[in-house]
């Protein structure tokens, strides 16, 4: 055996106790190591221990629903799931961005801006990618569990709108909070992704509707899956609100409007409920209701139609030949000139050195108050007109709520114009013209008024001078009532006008025959129509008749029945039609009204019959614009 | 002498420290495991031990002396099998460090780990001087340096460090010149700064220990591991979270939780009072290891048993220090408690040796 094994050789006892105590300070190191870890910061380790297996996900509060006034359910909640993305860390997402926009089919310019505005955000907070998950993104998701741990499922509640743009501009619709509403909002009110109105309804009363989310606390894994729950808050719900919308009626006015451009309004005189109301041409919320794509969305603000303009309350267009209402009951409150005033129309008038045309060139013959309403006398009007002065127009105008917003709850209402003297040198910095007068007494010039003002004028003078503030919520209150008492005379002077516009052959009778009809001539529908041009006449009769169609009338209808105490009141708006008022608007009018009879007395609603048997026309079908009188 | 004497000699308390280790060990893998996948692994880990204590009782009984005469011969046979398992090895997670030998899959290094021990022991006792030359530092760091370059390549930084030890506290204790001290450190140092800004690393290995000074950083990225191990340790608080009730572990934020850092596991479960538990076990072990040495019959039984001292202190400082975020990620698992067949067989072998050493100490 080789020599390296004697047993001569010394043992280095000095050096292994050295190594020895070597040995305890690593020891003892190590033990002071782990004192630091689980003594002294065991608290934050606790808590970042339990902040990894806990994760909180929020339980969406459904909305509120959005029911008609009796009850049936207009705007409802389904279930839906969302894609969180979890921003923990900033490097893996940017790592797995590719994989993700592939994977979800979105676009990686999308996502980044999405990272970009949430960046001010909490990193705790998730952002959602993908609002509406389709089958194949859940799919992705959860084969990805373990290489894409920063997706996360989120159910949701999602809006679910009527089909067909029921109600469209009425409900609006909802989407993602702002990054402006964010700003806003002081406190931590909204959250990024929040679902809150952005118009209509939705954002009037989005208070009521939003519910309060709660929370459930999962315990996950180190891939993030669930593994158990620890507790559930619960969400608390939205509140649902009623509406004064008949869905019944509002059906009617939607199918009798539709392809048309225009807006067609109807309520109750003695309360200010709104009934119906619908803007043609429409859109569907439903396409908001998720993540409304750009393009989608310049789609509809490009569509010259203007779809997304609500007209009932945004439309600011001259009230044609509606005006002498207002005019008419300005004479008789004021007396000027006396109600027994009488002109001759031969179907043109000298005003000023300029000739102003009636709109039926026969004319009228002897003209007083009554006659001047039925047939709409435009030479009759235009002597009101000029011995009333623009600014006693202005004052009744006013006083009857034009000019001013009506206070309805939706956003975004227009308040229109009354031009005065005052006006015309405030904004123009010049002396009225009289001769402008002229034009205003019929409507035309710069007076502006939008289908619910009108509406609420009209209503207000048949009720005596009560003008109620429209409202489209059951349970509105206050309500807030405008009185400019007018006398019994003037009220009854001019409803019994608008009574023969209907029922004595005035320019209404097209509505006359329709009721006629239904038997229901007896509800003494009263109205008055209006025809505003969009063109000088001179101008129409030089286009040849295709580009006429461009050029067409806005015609009005607004009624109400009966003449007396009136409990139903009508606006239609008909745009850029080749067909005069009494054609265009009356006939729509007049079937509403049939409609609202029919369901008032039990029977079946004839229009909503026949439509289910037909399909419902969507595209506005082509009118060749006949050669037609303006200004009735 | 008779078999029963050889037996009796046995160095009981060590296997009595061993087996306890063990015990901590598979009550842990059992409370890591049994509610995944990987449930039941504390009966492989058994089987591993089984293995291993049969190996400890043939190697205690081949005579050391004449296992050191074989070790130029044990030398070039590691050096081959590290050559072999980098040519046809078994690549798992990256790296190749595994062959195959009857259907079990083991893990080559460990058995240099065994060589280096030996042919180191024979080398130190050889030196008649007082203090080690120059160029006995020099042929100790080639012989430690050639297979450590061996297991760099397969990539195993690690267990390539592993060998380190053994050389320095060998040297240690057959006396050094500090001068030569000194310069083998600053040597030790250049070769870690030419290492890092070379291409010897794999990016991982670089990405690993650069991230365990920072692992906020990428909390998911390789920092990740360590900071779980991290959060595992501290929220265990001093008696811990209960057995098989630490959110750490058995939700699976702890890596490797059955191996590697076991330590973590336990720390979360058995909290501040388990750690000091089995610290002190691993104390009591390494303690009584310089106690065989210094009883060894010659210099050649004391080296075998520092040899094996200096591996298994180095696993404990690496891994417990790994596991509280002092020491970077390398994969060196804690001798006898985690999960590993050639670990653990390794562990015994070695034990084997000290057996050895023991067991002849009164031979003459």
């Amino acid at each position: 055996m080789a020599n390296w094994i004697g047993g001569d050789q010394k043992i280095p006892q000095g050096r292994l106790i050295l190594v020895s105590y070597g040995i305890v300070l690593g020891i003892v190191l190590l033990l002071l190591g782990f004192w630091k870890l689980q003594i002294v910061q065991s608290g934050h380790y606790s808590d970042l221990a339990e902040k990894n297996r806990v994760r909180s996900i929020p339980i969406i509060a459904p909305r509120g629903k959005i029911l008609d006034r009796n009850g049936r359910v207009i705007v409802d909640n389904y279930p839906s799931f969302s894609i969180l993305l979890l921003r923990d860390d900033p490097a893996q997402i940017q790592k797995d961005l590719p994989q993700i926009t592939a994977g979800l089919n979105i676009t990686p310019e999308d996502l980044r801006q999405q990272l970009e505005e949430a960046k001010i955000e909490p990193k705790f907070q998730p952002i959602i990618v993908k609002p509406e998950a389709t089958d194949a993104d859940l799919a992705f998701v959860e084969s990805h569990r373990l290489d894409l741990p920063e997706l996360e499922l989120m159910m949701v509640q999602r809006r679910k709108y009527p089909p067909n743009d029921f109600l469209a501009h009425v409900i609006g619709y909802v989407g993602e909070v702002s990054p402006q509403q964010l700003d806003q909002q002081s406190g931590d009110r909204y959250k990024p992704g929040d679902i809150v109105g952005k118009a209509g309804l939705e954002r009037q009363y989005n208070d009521t509707l939003t519910g309060t989310d709660g929370m459930r606390r999962v315990i996950v894994n180190s891939v993030g899956k669930p593994v158990r729950t620890l507790d559930d808050t619960e969400p608390i719900p939205g509140k649902p609100i009623q509406l004064t919308i008949d869905y019944n009626l509002q059906a009617v006015a939607e199918q009798e409007l539709a392809g048309k451009i225009g807006a067609m309004i109807a309520l109750d005189p003695r309360t200010g409920e709104i009934l119906a109301m619908t803007s043609q041409p429409s859109f569907d919320p439903n396409d908001f209701a998720v993540r409304i794509p750009s393009k989608e969305w310049r789609v509809l603000n490009d569509d010259p139609n203007k779809p997304m303009l609500d007209r009932a309350i945004q439309a600011q267009l001259a009230p044609g030949s509606v005006f002498k209402i207002l005019e008419s009951a300005a004479m008789l409150e004021s007396g000027v000139p006396p109600p027994d005033f009488h002109v001759f129309c031969p179907g043109y008038a000298v005003f000023y050195g300029t000739v102003r045309h009636d709109w039926d060139p026969k004319g009228h013959g002897e003209v007083g108050l009554h006659k001047a309403i039925v047939h709409s006398c435009d030479v009759f009007f235009y002597n009101v007109g000029q011995r009333l002065g623009i600014d006693r127009i202005a004052y009744y105008a006013t006083a009857f709520g034009l000019g001013k917003r009506t206070g309805i709850d939706l956003p975004g209402e227009e308040p229109g114009l009354v031009p005065s003297s005052e006006w015309v040198e405030r904004v123009y910095h010049h002396k009225w013209y009289p001769g402008s007068t002229i034009s205003v007494a019929i409507g035309q010039g710069a007076t502006e008024v939008t289908p619910i003002q009108l509406l609420r004028t009209v209503s207000g003078i048949a009720m005596g001078g009560v003008f109620y503030q429209p409202h489209l919520l059951k349970d509105f209150s206050p309500v807030k009532i405008t009185r400019f008492p007018l006398s019994e005379n003037t009220v009854q002077q001019v409803t019994d006008g608008m009574y023969g516009v209907v029922n004595e052959g005035g320019t209404g009778v097209f509505a006359y025959n329709i009721l006629k009809q239904a038997k229901l001539q007896d509800v003494e529908f009263c109205g008055k129509t209006g025809t505003a041009q969009t063109i000088s006449s001179k101008g129409l009769l030089r286009l040849s008749a295709a580009e006429r169609h461009h050029f067409g009338y806005n015609t009005w209808f607004v009624g109400f029945a009966p003449k007396r105490n009136p409990e139903i009141a009508v606006a239609v708006l008909v745009q850029d039609t080749a067909l005069e008022a009494g054609g265009a608007a009356a006939p729509l009018a007049a079937r509403f009204i049939k409609a609202y009879y029919e369901q008032k007395q039990g029977r079946p609603i004839q229009e909503l019959e026949a439509a289910k048997s037909a399909p419902k026309i969507r595209a506005a079908t082509t009118q060749v614009p006949k050669a037609v009188p303006q200004g009735q | 002498m008779s078999e029963r004497t050889h037996t009796f000699e046995f160095d009981w308390w060590l296997l009595t420290i061993v087996m306890a280790i063990c015990l901590v060990g598979l009550l842990e893998i059992y409370s890591s495991t049994h509610g995944s996948a990987l449930h039941g692994m504390q009966w492989k880990q058994l089987t591993w031990i089984g293995i291993g204590f049969g190996g400890m009782l043939i190697l205690s009984r081949v005579d050391y002396n004449a296992i050191l005469d074989q070790s130029p011969l044990l030398y070039l046979v590691g050096l081959a099998a590290l050559l072999l398992v980098l040519a046809v090895g078994h690549t798992r997670f990256g790296a190749r460090r595994w062959i195959v030998v009857g259907g079990v899959v083991l893990q080559v290094s460990e058995l240099a780990k065994l060589i280096i021990i030996i042919v180191l022991a024979r080398y130190f006792s050889e030196v008649r001087t007082e203090r080690l030359t120059l160029a006995d530092l020099a042929k100790i760091g080639l012989l430690v340096g050639v297979p450590a370059g061996l297991i760099l390549l397969q990539p195993d930084l690690g267990t390539a460090l592993v060998l380190v030890p053994v050389a320095i506290i060998g040297a240690f204790l057959a006396g050094i010149n500090w001068k030569h001290a000194v310069a083998v450190l600053a040597l030790g140092a250049l070769v870690a700064v030419v290492g890092w800004n070379g291409h010897f690393l794999k990016p991982y290995q670089k990405q690993r220990l650069a991230t365990f000074v920072h692992p906020e950083e990428s909390p998911r990225g390789a920092g990740y591991q360590i900071l779980q191990s991290e959060i595992a340790v501290g929220s265990g608080g001093f008696w811990g979270k209960g057995f098989g009730k630490g959110s750490q572990n058995q939700l699976g934020f702890v890596p490797v939780r059955y191996s590697d850092f076991i330590l973590a596991a336990l720390a979360e479960e058995q909290g501040f009072f388990g750690v000091l538990i089995c610290m002190l076990l691993y104390l009591a072990l390494l303690l009584r290891l310089v106690d065989n040495a210094q009883k060894a019959k010659d210099r050649a039984g004391m080296f075998l048993v520092m040899g094996v001292a200096a591996i298994l202190a180095f696993h404990v400082v690496v891994n417990a220090g790994m596991v509280i975020g002092y020491m970077p990620v390398t994969g060196i698992p804690l001798p006898f408690m985690s999960y590993g067949g050639s670990v653990t067989i390794f562990g015994f072998l070695a034990l084997g040796l000290v057996m050895n050493v023991r067991t002849k100490r009164f031979v003459n």
